[in-house]
């Protein structure tokens, strides 16, 4: 990096900016105000000849901090790609003339703005370095699949395919999975009629021919250390011998653990033989190949079977699932269709409450059931009595009556539990410790959670497996990426990630598998994954300053932190997605990025010119998330919708790492109002880096205290959700807090 | 020769002296004008409409139809079959479909039949009157005859059951078919869109054996049609202009009602409309007097 | 016919393959998703005990008896509402027609309902010369309780019948003769044909 910061600043007169806006004037504030050692205008700065004069200066007159005032940062991102600079946007067209009026009274302060908007980014350009990367990792193109089901197995082919050596680590003694146990499967192709072969014997024949691929059976990982591109897995085999290989990325295809009939008593499970669970029903199926099933007590031949469809699934009753497992309507159709196929004769009834056949085929099955005579009965399965016959009791949901029939055999339709590993919040981790910390110094018995078997074993500060969603699922980024998981470089397919057959479970693993290649390219160039891909700053801290305080360990999102035995933190940057939220939890701000940190956005914000309170000019800071609530902002700017020229906006990566000072010091400096952009929090986020928005909220209530020792309205900060999608809702909130100003009168603070 | 010629099947009602005659008689003048040939399929009988089903099975009713489709197959080898009736074009259309999906089902009908030396192909295509006026001859061919426009007549367009589904005319919604609209707008008429009972059926044939239930629809579909500011409901279905018009004295003494709603068909609409007189109109078929209609017929 | 006085067990396929076998249109039954759009979308729809998606339940559920002897299926006006908005495209209304025919042939259909009789009568009507006798068809209606109830209903509808006599839309005439298919006889014949094919058909079931 050149070792003198010389800043070059470029007007764009283009797109009616020339003929709003003062040029001349925006170009002395660039020099004077802002320190550009080169300030030069154009009058339409995007077309190859305003680019080739930027490129000029670069090369010729050193600049390497290069401030675009021109259009929006999201706009022309391709024409204004300089290698070996930092670049600056001071948004001229989209912040500024897009949204105030062009008329003669709004001219002062229309200029107002925009030449604001240069000092910001002249300010910010001064503060940032251009960042390299660590060096921390190389590209290691192995990938470690967990889970040999039809799912691993999948992803191993699919990535094999592509040129990438994988290991399948196996549990059990054979690859296959739970499908290996099924008779058939769910039909996958047209004219999806009928039960098919399941293919489990062709894939495994694949691997096995592939040497590419490498296998352990009887074998888990017993831990896991590193960072995407630099994965050190553990491969333990069952007699305990233990190899270290080293991965770029991760396929989690752990699959499921069938739900535990015996927590079913009223349907006479594990007391009458002939009830059996879907699982198990399979197994006779198999021993009948093709023939009559047999009942398992006396080994008659089935001629009536009812199938109780959400068996201990989809209900809040304690000890029952609270999920559709969303395969089991379809594989009690399949299972009825074995009799069917059979012999016709064979009665066969599903007794459903709502029939659910998702996937493209899903109805066709339905109808083809119906066709081959299977029949559907709405109604509530209330008990199973045990007899020689098992009787099945129910109330028929549409001629509203109790019913019962007795039947040679009954099948249940159990869920599946997702091979999801341990919970492992932070927080949960955090509150554990004070748990534990607690009950030492009562004396009282310790509480303790039910320690699930790990999967993974990762050697993560957060825990040692991936955060769990809604009901134990390992789903997490659905804003973002189907695959991606809050752990960077380790993705989840099949049942462990969402319910789903085995069909959807494969097309997941090769997603899961292209998915987990790109993580591994892109690790090894240091490259951020998405959502700022390419991003080559990470997170550094000063360890001087540090207090141990473990705030950033524990706030980060992805689990990018760990820690050293001393307490510092330890920053593996290829977990770090760049959300900055560490940046934001620091209370003593020693954690910073090259192009971002406190100091690039803090000294934007002194930048801008506080008018005298007699001016009647108030300035409202709004901090708004570069993810959706800035580009709402551009979207109205498009549409012409106006607001406040008092307005100064700046874009932060995420809510999560905006730092208490830049609110303290915003008030310091005279600002009238502050507004803060992120995205929705909550069960149903929409935050790009899933946690940020939320933990901001968090910090946020504390703001209170800080405007109380000011003596500052409550009014004068505000925390807002936004989608991408609130175009109009945004220019309304500023023009609210222009108002709420009004009638609540200036800042006391302008100096 | 006429410009438009098809193989016709009037139905029962259409006969002369029966309820429906007057749809007959307004049909005739208005294909007059039109300058359609309807040729009678010789001897034809019976479909059993939507109700023969208590006294006969799925074959002998299909048979019934089977034996029209024949005639008209031998007199009129070159002409679609075009019914009137809502139901004689439903039942026989039907049958025309069933036959074509069940072969087996078609060799039995042509076992009956063959009982009286007759045989059918099953190839024709069975319409609807009010196909031929939309798809052959077009709502611009329609309005370019008209003479007397049907101005200020506020007609709520009542399409029925029978006419409206299975079959639906010109692809248009079950829900909300609009061509009765449509043809009424053309005549110079105006169509009430707001007429929410359009679709709503009047009991059809358990008019007779349902009076009671039955009425109490019927009441619904005249209520709204003065909701509405109806001067006359017209419609297509000899079954729905029966029983909506001459069930009203009854309705009026059970529900303390004054219904004096004249129900017209769509015929006499255009047969007025092109500047025919009430007789050719057959307005003197009214039980309940048609009094603006006949007022612009004697214009 | 073999099973008219069997017992079906409940909750079991037989009598659904019954209706397979001998209703119009009956093995459709089985393809019913219990949606209920068709009981919602029925004109007398208050009047039935059982609307159409009960009854295909009922089938499938076995229930014979209740559902041969209910008066439902002789609600249907044939509206066809339930056939276009049914989602599996089911023939609703044909089989409705059709296990109503099917009822009445078992002898199992209620008695004293009304459209189970008028349609009766109507087809006889019918029969007689090819063509629909609607004054005769109007004064069987009447006199279906008797001679002297049929009295007082004519004479309830007398305002009725001279309005349409006014209108020329009734004759009299047609006491005496009236319209006919000339080949009557002919008619006779090819339908006569037509139900013993079909009466051999249902015979043979469960043969
Ligand atoms: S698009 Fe941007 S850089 Fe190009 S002329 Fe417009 S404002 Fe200038
Ligand atoms: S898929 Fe069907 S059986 Fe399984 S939980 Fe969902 S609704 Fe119940
Ligand atoms: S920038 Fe975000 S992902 Fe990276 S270490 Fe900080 S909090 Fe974690
Ligand atoms: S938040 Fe800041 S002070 Fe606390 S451990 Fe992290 S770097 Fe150190
Ligand atoms: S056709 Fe019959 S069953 Fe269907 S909606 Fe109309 S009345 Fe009901
Ligand atoms: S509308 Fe069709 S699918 Fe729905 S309940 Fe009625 S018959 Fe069954």
């Amino acid at each position: 990096m050149a070792d003198e910061m010389k800043i070059g600043a470029y007007i764009c007169k283009g797109c009616g900016i020339g003929d709003r806006l003062d040029a001349g004037q925006l170009a002395s504030t660039a020099t004077r105000d802002g320190k550009a050692a080169i300030c030069q205008q154009h009058d339409f700065l995007c077309n190859e000849e305003g680019v080739k004069m930027i490129q000029a200066d670069i090369d010729n007159e050193g600049v390497n901090r290069v401030v675009i005032a021109a259009c929006s940062r999201r706009a022309k991102t391709e024409a204004f790609a300089f290698d070996n600079v930092t670049m600056h946007r001071a948004n001229l067209r989209e912040g500024v003339i897009w949204v105030r009026p062009d008329s003669d009274d709004q001219q002062e302060t229309t200029q107002e703005m925009a030449d604001d908007y240069v000092r910001m980014a002249c300010a910010e350009a001064k503060y940032s370095k251009v960042p390299e990367t660590s060096g921390q990792q190389g590209v290691n193109k192995n990938i470690l699949i967990v889970g040999g089901g039809v799912g691993g197995m999948t992803a191993a082919i699919e990535a094999s395919k592509a040129g990438y050596p994988c290991s399948i680590v196996e549990k059990t003694a054979a690859l296959g999975g739970a499908v290996a146990q099924l008779h058939k499967v769910i039909p996958t192709k047209a004219p999806f009629a009928d039960p098919q072969d399941a293919g489990v014997d062709e894939l495994a024949a694949a691997i096995e021919a592939d040497d590419n691929i490498t296998v352990y059976l009887n074998s888990t990982t017993t831990n896991i250390a590193g960072a995407p591109g630099r994965f050190a897995a553990d491969i333990s085999a069952e007699s305990g011998a233990t190899q270290t290989k080293e991965f770029g990325a991760i396929v989690q295809a752990s699959g499921f653990i069938p739900y535990d009939a015996n927590k079913l008593p009223e349907f006479a499970y594990g007391k009458n033989k002939d009830v059996v669970t879907q699982l198990e029903l399979e197994a006779l199926a198999k021993a009948a190949n093709g023939g009559a099933i047999k009942r398992p007590s006396d080994g008659k031949e089935v001629t009536s079977v009812v199938f109780v469809q959400c068996a201990g699934q989809r209900s809040k009753k304690e000890g029952h699932l609270e999920h559709c497992s969303g395969y089991c309507c379809s594989a009690s159709i399949k299972q009825a269709m074995y009799f069917k196929d059979q012999n016709a004769d064979v009665d066969t009834t599903i007794m459903y409450t709502d029939l659910r056949t998702p996937g493209a085929g899903g109805e066709n099955f339905y109808r083809s059931g119906q066709k081959k005579g299977v029949t559907f009965t709405k109604s509530v399965v209330n008990e199973v009595v045990d007899g020689a016959n098992p009787t099945v009791k129910f109330k028929d949901l549409i001629l509203n009556e109790e019913a019962e029939v007795e039947v040679d055999l009954v099948v249940l339709a159990t869920g599946m539990i997702p091979n999801s590993g341990q919970e492992t919040r932070a927080d949960l981790a955090v509150e554990d410790a004070e748990d534990k910390a607690e009950a030492k110094s009562s004396g009282e018995e310790q509480v303790i959670r039910v320690e699930v078997e790990s999967i993974l074993n990762l050697d993560y500060r957060q825990g040692k497996d991936v955060p769990h969603m809604a009901n134990g699922f390992a789903d997490s980024h659905f804003i973002c990426f189907p695959y991606e998981t809050q752990r960077t470089g380790i993705y989840t397919a099949g049942p462990t990630r969402r319910p789903m057959d085995a069909k959807q479970a494969m097309d997941d693993a090769m997603g899961a598998a292209m998915r987990a290649i790109g993580e591994a390219e892109n690790a090894g160039l240091g490259k951020a994954a998405h959502p700022r891909s390419g991003d080559l700053s990470f997170p550094s801290f000063r360890k001087e300053g540090c207090t141990q305080c473990k705030r950033c360990t524990v706030e980060c999102p992805f689990g990018a932190i760990n820690e050293d035995e001393e307490g510092y933190p330890v920053y593996n940057e290829s977990r770090c997605r760049r959300c900055g939220t560490c940046m934001g939890a620091c209370p003593v701000r020693v954690i910073s990025f090259e192009n971002y940190s406190v100091d690039t956005v803090g000294q934007q914000l002194k930048a801008v010119d506080i008018p005298e309170e007699f001016d009647e000019k108030p300035r409202i800071m709004v901090l708004a998330c570069e993810n959706d609530a800035y580009p709402a902002l551009d979207m109205a700017a498009q549409n012409k919708l106006e607001y406040s020229a008092f307005a100064r906006v700046i874009p932060v990566r995420c809510l999560g790492s905006i730092s208490l000072s830049w609110i303290t010091d915003s008030l310091n400096s005279g600002f009238d109002g502050i507004m803060l952009m992120g995205c929705p929090s909550g069960d149903d986020y929409q935050c790009h880096f899933v946690k940020g928005s939320g933990t901001a909220q968090e910090r946020m209530s504390k703001v209170g205290d800080t405007l109380e020792t000011l003596s500052l309205e409550k009014e004068r900060v505000a925390t807002y959700e936004i989608s991408i999608t609130d175009i109009h809702k945004v220019p309304k909130l500023i023009n609210d807090m222009a108002d709420t100003i009004e009638q609540i009168g200036m800042s006391p603070f302008k100096f | 020769m006429a410009k438009h010629e098809y193989s016709y099947y009037p139905g029962c009602s259409s006969q002369k002296g029966a309820s429906g005659s007057n749809l007959q008689r307004s049909v005739d003048t208005m294909c007059e004008e039109l300058d359609v040939k309807l040729n009678q399929i010789p001897d034809w009988n019976c479909c059993s409409a939507s109700i023969g089903y208590g006294g006969g099975g799925v074959l002998p009713r299909m048979t019934l139809s089977a034996r029209n489709i024949a005639l008209s197959e031998q007199h009129h080898p070159d002409q679609e079959i075009v019914a009137t009736c809502a139901a004689c074009w439903l039942a026989t259309k039907e049958a025309q479909e069933r036959f074509e999906d069940d072969p087996s089902m078609m060799a039995e009908a042509n076992q009956a039949l063959a009982e009286a030396g007759l045989e059918f192909k099953n190839k024709k295509k069975i319409r609807h009157m009010v196909e031929v006026l939309i798809e052959d001859i077009g709502y611009d061919q329609i309005g370019s005859g008209v003479k007397r426009p049907l101005e200020g007549l506020k007609v709520a367009g009542y399409v029925g059951c029978q006419t409206n589904r299975p079959f639906g005319i010109d692809g248009e919604s079950f829900e909300n078919p609009m061509y009765l609209d449509k043809l009424v707008d053309t005549l110079g008429g105006e169509s009430i869109k707001t007429y929410e009972k359009k679709v709503q059926c009047c009991g059809g044939a358990l008019a007779f054996s349902e009076p009671v239930k039955s009425q109490e629809m019927i009441h619904g579909i005249i209520e709204s049609a003065y909701d509405n500011g109806a001067d006359v409901i017209a419609t297509p279905c000899p079954l729905c202009q029966a029983n909506v018009e001459i069930y009203q004295d009854e309705i009026n003494a059970k529900y303390g009602t004054k219904f004096d709603m004249p129900v017209v068909y769509y015929s006499q609409l255009i047969s007025v409309a092109y500047g025919r007189d009430a007789k050719d109109s057959s307005l003197d078929g009214q039980i309940i007097k048609a009094k603006k209609l006949e007022k612009i017929a004697g214009k | 016919m073999s099973t008219n006085t069997g017992t079906v067990e409940k909750y079991r396929n037989n009598f659904l393959k019954e209706v397979e076998a001998n209703v119009e249109e009956g093995d459709w039954v089985k393809m019913c998703m219990q949606c209920g759009v068709c009981a919602g979308s029925c004109p007398l729809g208050k009047h039935w005990a059982h609307p159409p998606q009960e009854i295909f339940m009922m089938i499938r559920a076995g229930k014979r008896e209740e559902v041969l002897t209910s008066d439902s299926m002789w609600m249907c006006t044939s509206c066809y509402n339930c056939i276009v908005r049914c989602p599996r495209e089911l023939p609703i209304t044909h089989i409705m027609h059709g296990l109503a025919n099917y009822a009445k042939r078992l002898g199992l259909a209620p008695k004293a309902q009304p459209t189970a009789w008028f349609s009766q009568v109507f087809w006889d009507n019918m029969m007689k010369k090819g063509r629909v006798n609607e004054l005769k068809l109007g004064l069987s209606l009447y006199f279906k309780d008797g001679i002297v109830s049929g009295i007082k209903e004519s004479i309830k509808h007398q305002k009725l019948g001279m309005n349409m006599m006014k209108a020329k839309r009734m004759s009299p005439m047609e006491l005496f003769g009236g319209h006919g298919v000339k080949s009557a006889g002919d008619l006779q014949k090819i339908i006569k044909k037509a139900q013993e094919i079909e009466n051999a058909r249902l015979e043979s079931y469960g043969k």
